[in-house]
């Protein structure tokens, strides 16, 4: 009862939202939200350190921004084949990732990803170091013009709360709790008779499925799909996202994605923008060494301390 | 059916023939041009993940700042050339001794106190790091790179009956294989090295026999980062002394250790140096694929061995 009011707040405040901030500022955040959900179910969920999610990212970007471009298709289509397309590397990626463990798995991920950024470096529909301008925003349904601002911004709300649902109802279910029982103890899942890869990579093709969804949207927003998308730095920023949020909680990738992304907005424009990547691994370094559970999970903490 | 065998064989066959034809009737010349640049890179290959293998073996973390070490140890050369005057000689001794000590704070001040944690924590840690030491170099020296000049005593190079050898660049092999086959002979066949062994099969055991395991991690650490300090001086005058130079081939090196596995030294060298020689061959024959073809070997290595070729059934 208590959560549905915290959703029902979250709801509200999502849909004044546009009124009182930037819009473009939000709809980024929801990208990142999205995309750091997606890692989340991973890592947090599976304890799957995905090193090459921008590959996913970047993919369902590309896709959504060649189609849109060359095709003239309806914005839900390009986003709908984003999103199969990434899942559909995912489901190959996850395949070869899951035969290995732990730290191979975190180094497997990473160069399957770069393996992805050359190929998107080279090949000849992405524009190269260019990659994919005035990608067209198009009419939702073929009805509503998505070249508003506000309405765009609706649109990728439903879509967040779509995936953050997909997020929720996977880790609530039973293959959820079979994918925790893995995290917590994988010798005793495959002792009970679960065939622990299978469980894996299906998480992996959700979550790369997922964040296919949250690139091919960003790709409508920004009306740009670019190299920076598919690019380890990329793959870094989600993790650093995830572990300051607050691995493993439902609501941790939605605070750390807001909290990067503004620290981000903060700093582009001034004097200390070129300090970004050096205050990134600082956070990186302080969350490691001094609060792993991230803010929520501290939050959560300290609240059991206090109230119960 | 058997003619059909027949035409494929037939087929692949005269294809070969094109191939050979090629090798052997035109570019001799180019190939040992790219085996010899193949072979280079194969040698960086091969003191890295060496490093990463050492490193790994007793303390069970993957330090993902031993790119960020390599670039590292380029810039110090760099730096104490122009603003200590010391020349490369002394440099290829002092900086590898003051990245090792760097890497000893670490480790003893930043690493240990996680070391208890799940060991994704270090991989997380040391990424934070290579991400810090490689922003700092970024803003104070630019993304563009510097030069560093080839030493005047190596500079030159010998004409062989199919090539050009620069001087330059047969240093780095025999060096770079020195230093290697070395490390490999202190671990397999010393006194020293069997702590070493012991200590990564159980450290416990070894604690119990009075030997000072933690001081034998922190030295560990020193001397594989040390290591990459050391490949980074070695090419600082062959690439280009640059920030992003450590990330670039840390990722090769990731995919190299996955091929490889950790679970020998000797396999970890010798993976290396074969990564290379195969990265120095498909530029030759198909110079599109040349960035890709350590990955797509990994993917195939996944396959069909997925611990590795050296490693060990978990």
């Amino acid at each position: 009862m208590k959560i549905n009011k915290l959703y029902l707040f979250l709801i509200v405040v999502a849909l004044v939202a546009p009124s009182l901030v930037y819009p473009v500022f939000l709809m980024k955040l929801l990208c990142f939200a999205l995309f750091a959900c997606a890692f989340n179910l991973l890592l947090g969920y599976v304890g799957l350190l995905s090193f090459g999610h921008a590959a996913f990212l970047g993919t369902g970007g590309y896709i959504t921004g060649y189609l849109m471009l060359e095709t003239g298709i309806t914005p839900e289509l390009g986003i709908l084949a984003g999103t199969v397309g990434a899942g559909l590397l995912g489901a190959v990626y996850g395949k070869l990732a899951v035969k290995r463990e732990g730290i191979y798995f975190a180094m497997v991920t990473l160069a399957l990803a770069q393996l992805a950024f050359f190929f998107y470096l080279q090949a000849p529909f992405t524009g190269g170091e260019d990659g994919l301008q005035g990608v067209p925003r198009g009419a939702l349904f073929g009805l509503i013009d998505l070249a508003d601002n506000v309405a765009m911004y609706y649109f990728v709300l439903a879509i967040f709360i779509f995936g953050f649902w997909v997020v929720h109802r996977t880790v609530h279910s039973p293959f959820g709790q079979i994918l925790k029982a893995i995290r917590e103890n994988e010798p005793r899942a495959v002792s009970l008779g679960y065939n622990v890869n299978d469980y894996k990579w299906v998480a992996f093709i959700i979550s790369s499925a997922l964040a296919g969804l949250a690139g091919s949207t960003k790709t409508l927003v920004f009306q740009l799909a670019s190299l920076t998308d598919v690019h380890w730095h990329m793959s870094g920023e989600v993790v650093l996202m995830t572990l300051l949020g607050g691995m493993g909680t439902i609501f941790g990738p939605l605070v750390g994605a807001g909290v990067v992304i503004s620290i981000q907005n903060l700093l582009s424009g001034g004097e200390l923008g070129n300090y970004i990547h050096i205050i990134m691994g600082v956070i990186f370094i302080i969350c490691v060494l001094a609060f792993r559970s991230g803010l929520v999970g501290e939050f959560q903490k300290m609240m059991k301390k206090n109230f119960n | 059916m058997g003619s059909v065998k027949a035409s494929i064989a037939y087929i692949v066959l005269a294809s070969l023939g094109d191939v050979m034809a090629t090798i052997f009737g035109i570019n001799l010349f180019a190939l040992s041009g790219q085996l010899l640049v193949g072979l280079i890179n194969g040698s960086f290959y091969a003191l890295l993940s060496l490093g990463l293998a050492i490193i790994f073996g007793l303390l069970k973390i993957i330090n993902f700042a031993q790119g960020a070490m390599y670039m590292l140890g380029a810039f110090f050369a760099w730096m104490a050339l122009n603003y200590l005057g010391i020349n490369y000689w002394w440099a290829l001794i002092l900086v590898p001794l003051a990245i090792g000590l760097l890497a000893i704070l670490m480790e003893r001040f930043l690493v240990r106190p996680i070391a208890n944690e799940d060991h994704l924590y270090s991989l997380l840690l040391t990424f934070g790091i290579a991400l810090v030491l490689q922003g700092v170099f970024t803003h104070v020296y630019g993304s563009s790179g510097l030069p560093y000049q080839i030493p005047a005593e190596l500079k030159g190079g010998t004409r062989l009956p199919f090539m050009y050898l620069p001087n330059y660049r047969a240093w780095i092999i025999v060096s770079s294989l020195v230093v290697c086959f070395s490390t490999w002979w202190v671990i397999e066949k010393t006194k020293l090295g069997a702590y070493l062994r012991a200590g990564t099969e159980n450290p416990q055991l070894m604690q119990g026999f009075g030997i000072n395991v933690p001081l034998m991690t922190t030295l560990t650490f020193g001397f594989g980062v040390a290591l990459a300090g050391f490949a980074g001086v070695l090419a600082a005058p062959v690439y280009s002394v640059s920030p992003d130079m450590g990330s670039n081939i840390l990722i090769v090196v990731f995919a190299i250790v996955v091929i490889g596995g950790m679970g020998s030294i000797g396999g970890a060298i010798l993976t290396g140096l074969m990564m290379g020689v195969v990265e120095g061959l498909t530029k030759f024959l198909y110079p599109e694929a040349s960035t890709t073809v350590i990955f797509l070997f990994m993917v195939i290595v996944l396959l069909v061995k997925p611990a590795g070729l050296f490693g060990k059934e978990a």
